[in-house]
């Protein structure tokens, strides 16, 4: 057993990097399904073992690829702030794989299945390895390798739009490759070398060079590009709107979640202890981004007619709230970005899951299709509620959890007049899910709906991550735990930070 | 411990309530009136005195179920209410408003039975987001926008609240649901007390009762007489009790809503002014503090409720058969609805403090103990409140309905089940009156009168019932006289400006006058905001329709933000 451990962390890589290519070799809808689940939930079950023997106190060992030295070769380092991630994004992965099966014979035409399963586990690839690699260029390997995948992804949308779309993430998305391997090339400039670990010790001996300070201006833009922060957030609603459905759950779930994670490691670990003046510059500076995104996504989300598009910018929203949690540099704030970054993962990716489920019956998640749909779908309907609740942050639902640490995160930091902007915000939240479900509960429809409730493999899997909204949200300990560890190894590594 | 002391009381309501909808039609409205009952049972069984049930939830100590004394009291009468609004709307054939009553009507329940702020957030915001259906089933426009304004203000209320349990927690580390006034108020406390406000409907926080109540359902206001405010009466009690500046508050609110309801034409809102002005009884009985005076508080709240919701029954009586409670449309509906006649002036005379009814038993408890406590003023503020009660609620609302002139409108008596529940409603009126001290009993303090030997309390006492008798006299005297000099405001339709004409039409005013200066700059947002908005989910809807339209952004432009930012910081970061 010890050595499957020793192993887990290049198989939580290589099985999805394998699987891949196989399934295009095969060329079979059912077969490269099965495959792509079996991956999804082989790292589920990898991540959670490691997960829990870092909780337990345990460590896993750091993994050579292929023996050599970390000063030249690749290393794969697991601590609990990534396996959390990792757990987050094979879990997720792991339900919507499942849910693929129906949703994409609906939506992708046949012969482009076995292309489609390819693209999403490389991007499943891509995503675990910016997670789980411990050395500097190859995150931005991983990061591009989930970009192109998920470029292509995002294009297989039926609407033609989602060519423009994925278009113009393509743009911006290598917009942000590019600025973090800039920043990535100054600090082996000035180090020699790629190594998370020792650039974290050899970056305070160059901390007064302007090299190393471009370096961590251009990895923060950068990440914020790819994390969709206000005003880098342009991409986003489109790329959510037009793609398919599965893509959408599974990118507003992981994608720019990963992205956060990125720039809180880099933040804290790379330059944290270094360049204090600056990250708290940095800090001081996001935080009104923050707000302005929060407030931004939400009025505008209030004012869309599509639920994908209001889902989005109500993402952008969230992406506001987790940078706020990182910007008010304490523990209870980054408690709640990190926990937040879970929840909403699992909320978001649930909302987009029932919106596949509208698109498989309705072929359209416009509010106005949606009137009075609550008589006919209840059960999707019912997902959409207890969903938006937690994106609202009702009590008992996992969003509930993060808007209470980030509040707390914002007394700590004496900062009461934020607490007053979180809590309008949500109200804000309220406004646009209310539309939502009064449209769909006391609504008249323009024309009958002649619709069943969703087949069962589509429901299922809402239900699941929907499900765990609320079973996150009153059983609050094992993850909040987790992200609370995570927070603490951050700012015990940021220094003084 | 049971499954069913996991349960907080009212939860059985807002469980089974979401069974109605899926019962054939003719039964739900009866099927609603099992509901309270079983909870009753449940509330009677499973529960005592003292029973507490703790629950950790992130690390802390929640307790969504407290049960005491003082929240038995309103358990038990929230119980009645919910009883006999269910009742009385047996025959309407609408599930939402029985589910939506039931869920209403059980929040309230449990968050009288709430042992800490969070779980009393929950069930706050609960009532409001339940109670707005029974606003938006009349199905007009009008209470389409009044019912968006009333969610709006509820459910501030509550998150007032939240941000109030949120810094409490941050300062002291607790989340209990304990009196907040023993050593003054902090910042948290304050901001508890004021989502406690808005719901008790203080002055110039008061107008969404006006606005709203009137503009529900004929059953829809019965329900919503009795809960949203007598809850925020029991926080009060319970978070703020002996806190002294909420006794000029109280006397400000027993006065002022007086004069308004002598001059406004629909009698429901007359009613809906009026129980503004019981609320002010209330809230003095509460800043007083003394165990008395909180039992007159509770005592009130009880009667209150009883009695308000009777009247509103017997409007709600003549809004079905006429259509209208509008004054001047209204009369001589005794000839045709005598027992709504009757059971209306029983309902009239217990809210003037009729010896013998239940006003004079509940009322006299907080006059005794502001008297006691050697508040003259105050007495005195609470004695010509009395007088003007019994001029708008006690006269006004029976003449004007049921006698002066004969408007001859040809009607049926209400259905039977409506008289029925008018009829439970009276009877209890006079049970309290007539044996005050069975009420007495189930108070917090059991009425004990410590400046009397510690005996049970007397409202029957010689000098109490002449008082008040001369108090009645000389309205009904006055009311007699005004009536005949004809200068008693007549019945017309007017509208009366309120308080809330500052927020829903100068301050609108006010912003978009201001924008208009800015309109070049912000064109796109301020050019809708010029229009005129009184639905703020309009104006949002308009506004973003705007931005909505705008054309995708271009990447180039996204670019050249990306750039901007990298550019802002490579300056910040060199220096």
């Amino acid at each position: 057993m010890s050595n499957i451990i020793e192993h887990l962390p290049v198989l939580q890589i290589v099985v999805p990097l394998v699987a891949a290519p196989t399934i295009v070799l095969f060329r079979n809808s059912t077969l490269s399904w099965i495959l792509a689940v079996l991956a999804s939930w082989f790292c589920l079950f990898g991540s959670i073992t490691m997960l829990n023997q870092i909780n337990g106190g345990g460590e896993i060992p750091t993994y050579l690829i292929g023996g050599w030295d970390p000063h030249v070769g690749i290393v794969y380092q697991v601590d609990i702030a990534n396996a959390f991630i990792l757990t987050l994004l094979s879990g997720i992965s792991a339900v919507v794989f499942v849910y693929a099966r129906t949703s994409v014979r609906d939506e992708i035409p046949e012969a482009k299945h076995h292309y489609f399963y390819a693209a999403l586990l490389l991007c499943f690839t891509g995503l675990m390895g910016m997670a789980i690699t411990g050395d500097a260029f190859n995150i931005f390997v991983f990061l591009e390798i989930s970009s192109l995948s998920g470029y292509a992804l995002i294009a297989m949308g039926r609407n033609p739009k989602a060519l423009t779309a994925a278009y113009r993430y393509l743009i911006m998305g290598t917009l942000g490759g590019t600025f973090i391997l800039l920043g990535i090339g100054f600090l082996y400039m000035m180090t020699g070398t790629l190594n998370l670990e020792e650039l974290s010790h050899a970056v305070p001996h160059y901390a007064e060079t302007s090299v190393v300070r471009a370096a961590f201006a251009f990895i923060t833009v950068g990440t914020c590009i790819k994390l969709a922060l206000f005003p880098l957030h342009m991409w986003l609603p489109n790329c959510y709107t037009y793609a398919p459905s599965v893509v959408s759950a599974f990118l507003s779930a992981t994608a720019t979640k990963v992205s956060f994670y990125v720039l809180l490691r880099a933040m804290f670990m790379l330059f944290g202890a270094a360049l204090i003046a600056q990250a708290k510059i940095f800090l001081s500076f996001v935080i009104f981004l923050a707000l302005i995104g929060i407030f931004m996504g939400s009025l505008k989300a209030i004012g869309q007619d599509d639920v994908k598009r209001l889902l989005a910018y109500s993402s952008i929203a969230q992406i506001g709230y987790m940078v706020l949690g990182l910007s008010l540099d304490n523990a209870d704030g980054l408690t709640g970005a990190i926990i937040h970054l879970f929840n909403h993962a699992l909320t978001k990716g649930g909302l987009f899951l029932v919106m596949g489920c509208f698109m498989y019956r309705l072929n359209s998640t416009k509010i106005k299709d949606l009137a009075g749909i609550g008589k006919k779908m209840p059960l999707t309907m019912l997902a959409f509620t207890i969903g938006g609740l937690s994106l609202i942050g009702v009590p008992l639902t996992a969003g509930f959890i993060s808007k209470w640490y980030l509040a707390m995160g914002a007394l700590q930091a004496g900062m009461w007049w934020l607490l007053v902007l979180i809590l309008l915000a949500s109200l804000l939240a309220v406004v646009y899910i209310f539309r939502v479900l009064e449209a769909a509960y006391f609504g008249t429809p323009e024309k009958e709906h002649d619709v069943e409730e969703a087949p069962f493999s589509l429901l299922f899997p809402t239900y699941v991550l929907i499900g765990s909204t609320i079973f996150f949200g009153i059983w609050t300990e094992p993850m909040l735990g987790a992200a609370r560890k995570s927070a603490e190894l951050f700012l015990s590594s940021g220094g003084a930070l | 411990m049971s499954l069913w002391q996991h349960l907080p009381p009212g939860t059985i309501m807002m469980l089974g309530a979401l069974l109605i909808p899926l019962l054939p039609k003719k039964t739900q409205g009866w099927s609603a009136i099992l509901l309270p009952v079983l909870s009753m049972i449940h509330l009677l069984t499973a529960f005592s005195d003292g029973f507490l049930l703790n629950f950790s939830f992130m690390g802390n100590e929640l307790t969504p179920i407290r049960v005491d004394r003082l929240s038995l009291i309103f358990g038990y009468i929230f119980h009645i209410a919910a009883f006999m609004s269910a009742l009385y709307a047996a025959k309407v054939e609408d599930p939402i408003q029985h589910l939506s009553g039931q869920v209403y009507a059980g929040a309230a329940i449990a968050a009288a039975f709430s042992g800490d702020l969070i779980s009393l957030f929950v069930f706050w915001e609960l009532t409001a987001i339940s109670s707005v259906f029974l606003i938006w089933a009349s199905r007009t426009e009008d209470s389409l926008r009044c019912g968006v304004r009333y969610l709006v203000i509820q459910v501030a209320s509550g998150v007032i609240l939240l941000a109030g349990a949120l810094m409490l927690f941050h300062d002291k580390g607790t989340l209990a649901f304990e009196n907040f006034a023993h050593d003054g108020l902090d910042t948290a406390e304050t901001v508890i007390l004021w989502a406690f406000a808005i719901k008790a409907a203080f002055p110039f926080l008061h107008n969404w009762l006006q606005d709203a109540y009137p503009k529900a359902t004929f059953s829809g206001t019965v329900f919503l007489s009795a809960f949203t405010t007598k809850l925020a009466i029991y926080a009060l009690a319970r978070g703020f009790a002996g806190t002294s500046f909420l006794i000029p508050i109280g006397c400000v609110m027993t006065i002022f809503p007086i004069f308004f309801a002598v001059i406004e034409n629909d009698l429901r809102k007359v009613l809906a002014y009026s129980l503004n002005n019981q609320l002010g009884f209330m809230v003095v009985g509460i800043g007083i503090g003394t165990p008395l005076a909180l039992d007159g508080a509770c005592a009130h709240a009880f009667a209150h409720i009883i009695y308000k919701g009777l009247l509103f029954m017997s409007m709600g009586a003549v809004f079905l058969r006429v259509g209208t409670t509008e004054a001047s449309e209204l009369g001589g509906l005794h000839k045709k609805m005598p027992y709504t006649t009757i059971f209306c002036i029983i309902g009239a005379a217990s809210i003037s403090a009729f010896p013998l009814l239940s006003g004079f038993a509940a009322k006299s408890l907080i006059a005794s103990a502001a008297a006691y406590s050697g508040l003259t003023a105050v007495t005195f503020v609470l004695l010509f409140a009395s007088a003007g009660v019994m001029e708008h609620s006690g006269i006004k609302i029976p003449y004007f309905a049921f006698f002066a002139h004969d408007a001859g409108h040809d009607v049926e008596e209400a259905p039977w089940n409506m008289l029925l529940a008018m009829g439970i409603a009276a009877a209890l009126c006079i049970a309290i009156g007539v044996y005050p001290s069975a009420l007495y009993s189930l108070l917090p303090n059991m009425g004990i009168d410590s400046h009397h030997g510690g005996e049970v309390y007397n409202a029957y006492t010689f000098g109490h019932v002449l008082t008040q008798f001369e108090l009645l006299v000389f309205a009904a005297l006055a009311f007699a006289l005004l009536i005949r000099m004809k200068v008693y405001p007549p019945e017309i339709r007017a509208i009366n400006l309120d308080f809330d004409w500052v927020y829903r039409r100068v301050l609108p005013r006010f912003v978009t006058g201001t924008l208009s200066l800015f309109k070049d700059m912000v064109s796109p947002a301020g050019r809708v905001l010029q229009e005129r908005t009184v639905v703020i989910r309009e104006a949002t809807s308009e506004w973003f329709n705007e931005m909505k339209t705008q054309k995708s952004v271009e990447s180039g432009y996204a670019a050249v933000w990306a750039a901007l930012l990298l550019a802002c910081f490579m300056i910040l970061y060199m220096s």
